[in-house]
């Protein structure tokens, strides 16, 4: 009782707290401006620019859900690829036409119930998003009463165990066939609108008190156990909710690329996320969507590497797959040298730029 | 089924079941001196492989050589690994540690397709192993035999080597207290890398072995093979020899009895053959988190 008069105080003085503060402000003002900044771009790249744009807000999307159970609560899980797929699964099948489903079900049938449903784009999406909850539900009962490595394999087994139960169920996903021609909804209004959401959802999240008892769990269990927070409960929403958002971020990668396959959600993807996770700080929201971005577009530059590479005077004939290896190497210096990664668990605020504005104004006064 | 049948099947999960227990060794073992899983383990047994089978075809050595020459580099290649991704990161958080182990994986298997070529090349058959030989009606390539038996004496020979050799009470003594050891004035770094030496001279055992069974080389060969003997090494408890090998052993028979099974059923079965190692291991986790050996530790506050 006490403690939800509590929780009803902080978000009252929080509602208030955002229309007299002055942060708050910036915050809506610089949201606007981003908006703004997505419009434009929207009109001025290119198919291929425009398409890693939205990928880069998708890996924002799948890179903070990461972010949430690893980096917050401390629980190593790399299961994202199996919830992503579900999430691509999911919603495919209920967008996709009955026709185009005729087309793509020709070894074997589609089960009669899914044959003609089509569903609108955010119903999709948002079906996905309960389904890859329920399965990360189902999943993190059992599995999050262990511990560190186990819990890490556990998962990793699970994402492997729906990857292979969607090769094998030729009638409901069309097997290793994989699914083509998704309808192509994704535009960036959609992927950055549910990137902002998702960041400022994650802000308000761990600002408030469930933030503070998932920093408790990740320091000290024990501790955090003995001053009442309970354990479990919070686990499992911090996976459920990390599982939501990797099925709505699976939902748009499907539709981004168009296809979709059982192979395409192999540990590879999940590396992916780890990758711009640690690289940009494990606990940090803010690093976290910088190095989304960051990783996103090195992962195309870096496409170079593959191809034919001329210099003008040296012409060096490409190797396929040293993009990977440099990617490997990058993950493997930072977690050697620079564990903090990007920001560490430092988070971007107003009063930091201030501080940060304040000192260079002060110290140009000095001279 | 009939009873020949059955034989064959048995002989090749105990061949299965053989490499999957050299494999679940070398993560057992480090895993009860470092608490770290060696994520690369798979790959490591997948480069002896490859060793192996350039030295037989490129450099045209007789088998017993490459055999030789591949177990060596790959124990040197073991012991460098753990030198550079796990050493400088002994006193780091776990998650770390773990993640250092993904990226070293991550880094071989990419350095594997760019080296080796992504695409599967046939490992050469060796006219000694390749026979087929009946006993009884029951009839099988002889590589299929060898392999439990070679696993039996090196088995027999680790036994040894752990109970009976100054190097392994120290590894044992290591394993049950990291700190106490190094106290006691054992050289832990040493004993570490006589760890990853033998673990890796294992899966490089293996490894010959698989390409010998199974003659297809690809860069990613070690994935899952790798993952699997990690499960057997946590079903049998892990950090526990005779665990690993029982964990093994119960993946080999276990996969080979779904696809055996699976031409009765009216649902084929045979497609959810990698999945058992998975559902065995969260079946495991949940009833007995400390393995079939393994003793169940107290947290201590």
């Amino acid at each position: 009782m006490k403690e939800k008069t509590l929780r009803t105080l902080s978000w009252g003085w929080w509602l208030k707290n955002l229309v007299t503060n002055k942060n708050n402000l910036y915050t809506i003002i610089a949201i606007v401006f981003t908006l703004l900044i997505i419009g434009v771009l929207n009109n001025t790249l290119d198919n291929y620019q425009i398409r890693i744009f939205n990928l880069c807000a998708i890996y924002i999307i799948l890179a903070l859900s990461m972010n949430l159970i690893n980096g917050f609560v401390g629980l190593f899980s790399l299961g994202h690829a199996g919830f992503m797929a579900i999430g691509a699964y999911t919603c495919a099948l209920l967008t996709m036409s009955p026709e185009v489903k005729q087309m793509n079900f020709f070894l074997k049938p589609i089960v009669p119930w899914l044959a003609n449903v089509q569903l609108p784009f955010p119903a999709g999406v948002l079906i996905a998003g309960i389904m890859a909850a329920v399965a990360g539900a189902l999943i993190g009962a059992p599995v999050l009463r262990l511990k560190d490595d186990y819990l890490a394999i556990a998962t990793l087994g699970f994402a492997e165990i729906i990857r292979i139960v969607f090769t094998n169920l030729q009638s409901i996903t069309n097997g290793a066939l994989g699914l083509k021609g998704l309808p192509n909804t994704v535009n960036v209004w959609w992927t950055w609108g549910i990137a902002i959401a998702t960041i400022i959802f994650m802000i308000l999240l761990i600002k408030g008190s469930y933030g503070k008892a998932f920093k408790a769990i990740r320091e000290d269990e024990i501790a955090a156990e003995a001053m009442g927070i309970s354990l479990f409960k919070h686990k499992m929403m911090a996976f459920v909710i990390g599982s939501f958002l990797a099925g709505v971020g699976g939902a748009l990668l499907g539709h981004l690329m168009g296809t979709i396959d059982p192979l395409m959600f192999r540990f590879l993807l999940t590396f992916n996320i780890v990758l711009i996770v640690v690289f940009g700080g494990i606990g940090s929201i803010t690093g976290n969507v910088i190095s989304a971005v960051i990783v996103t577009i090195m992962m195309e530059i870096l496409r170079v590497l593959d191809g034919k590479m001329d210099f003008g005077f040296i012409e060096i004939q490409g190797i396929p797959g040293l993009r990977m290896v440099m990617f490997s190497l990058i993950l493997m210096i930072v977690i050697l040298y620079w564990q903090r990664g990007l920001m560490g668990t430092k988070e971007f605020s107003w009063s930091w730029l201030g501080k940060i504005s304040r000192r260079v104004v002060f110290r140009t006064k000095d001279c | 089924m009939s009873l020949n049948i059955f034989m064959q099947q048995l002989v090749n999960a105990a061949s299965l079941g053989s490499l999957y227990a050299l494999l679940a060794i070398g993560y057992t073992m480090v895993y009860g001196i470092l608490r770290l899983i060696n994520f690369a383990h798979g790959d490591i047994f997948m480069l002896s492989t490859y060793i192996a089978f350039y030295a037989m075809t490129s450099f045209l050595l007789p088998w017993y050589i490459s055999f030789a020459i591949a177990i060596i580099l790959t124990i040197l290649f073991g012991i460098l690994l753990e030198r550079g991704a796990y050493r400088p990161l002994r006193n780091s958080p776990r998650i770390s540690i773990m993640i250092s182990a993904i990226a070293a994986s991550f880094l071989i298997e990419n350095l594997a397709i760019v080296i080796f070529g992504g695409r599967p090349k046939a490992f050469p058959s060796v006219p000694a192993f390749s026979k087929i030989i009946s006993i009884s009606g029951v009839s099988t390539s002889s590589i299929s035999v060898i392999i439990p038996i070679v696993t039996f004496i090196v088995l027999i020979l680790l036994g040894y080597i752990v109970n009976q050799t100054k190097m392994g009470m120290a590894m044992r003594a290591v394993s049950k207290d990291y700190e106490a050891a190094r106290l006691m004035g054992i050289n832990v770094n040493t004993v570490i890398s006589f760890t990853f030496g033998i673990g890796s001279g294992l899966a490089a055992i293996g490894g010959v072995m698989w390409g010998l069974k199974y003659p297809q080389l690809i860069p990613l060969m070690g994935l899952m093979p790798g993952l699997k003997c990690f499960i057997a090494a946590v079903v049998g408890g892990i950090g526990d020899i005779k665990g690993a090998v029982i964990g093994g052993f119960i993946l080999g028979f276990g996969e080979i009895m779904i696809v055996a099974v699976s031409a009765f059923l009216p649902y084929d079965l045979s497609g959810y053959r990698d999945a058992f190692a998975f559902v065995l291991l969260i079946a495991i986790l949940l009833l007995k988190p400390s393995g079939i050996m393994g003793k169940s530790s107290v947290e201590k506050v």
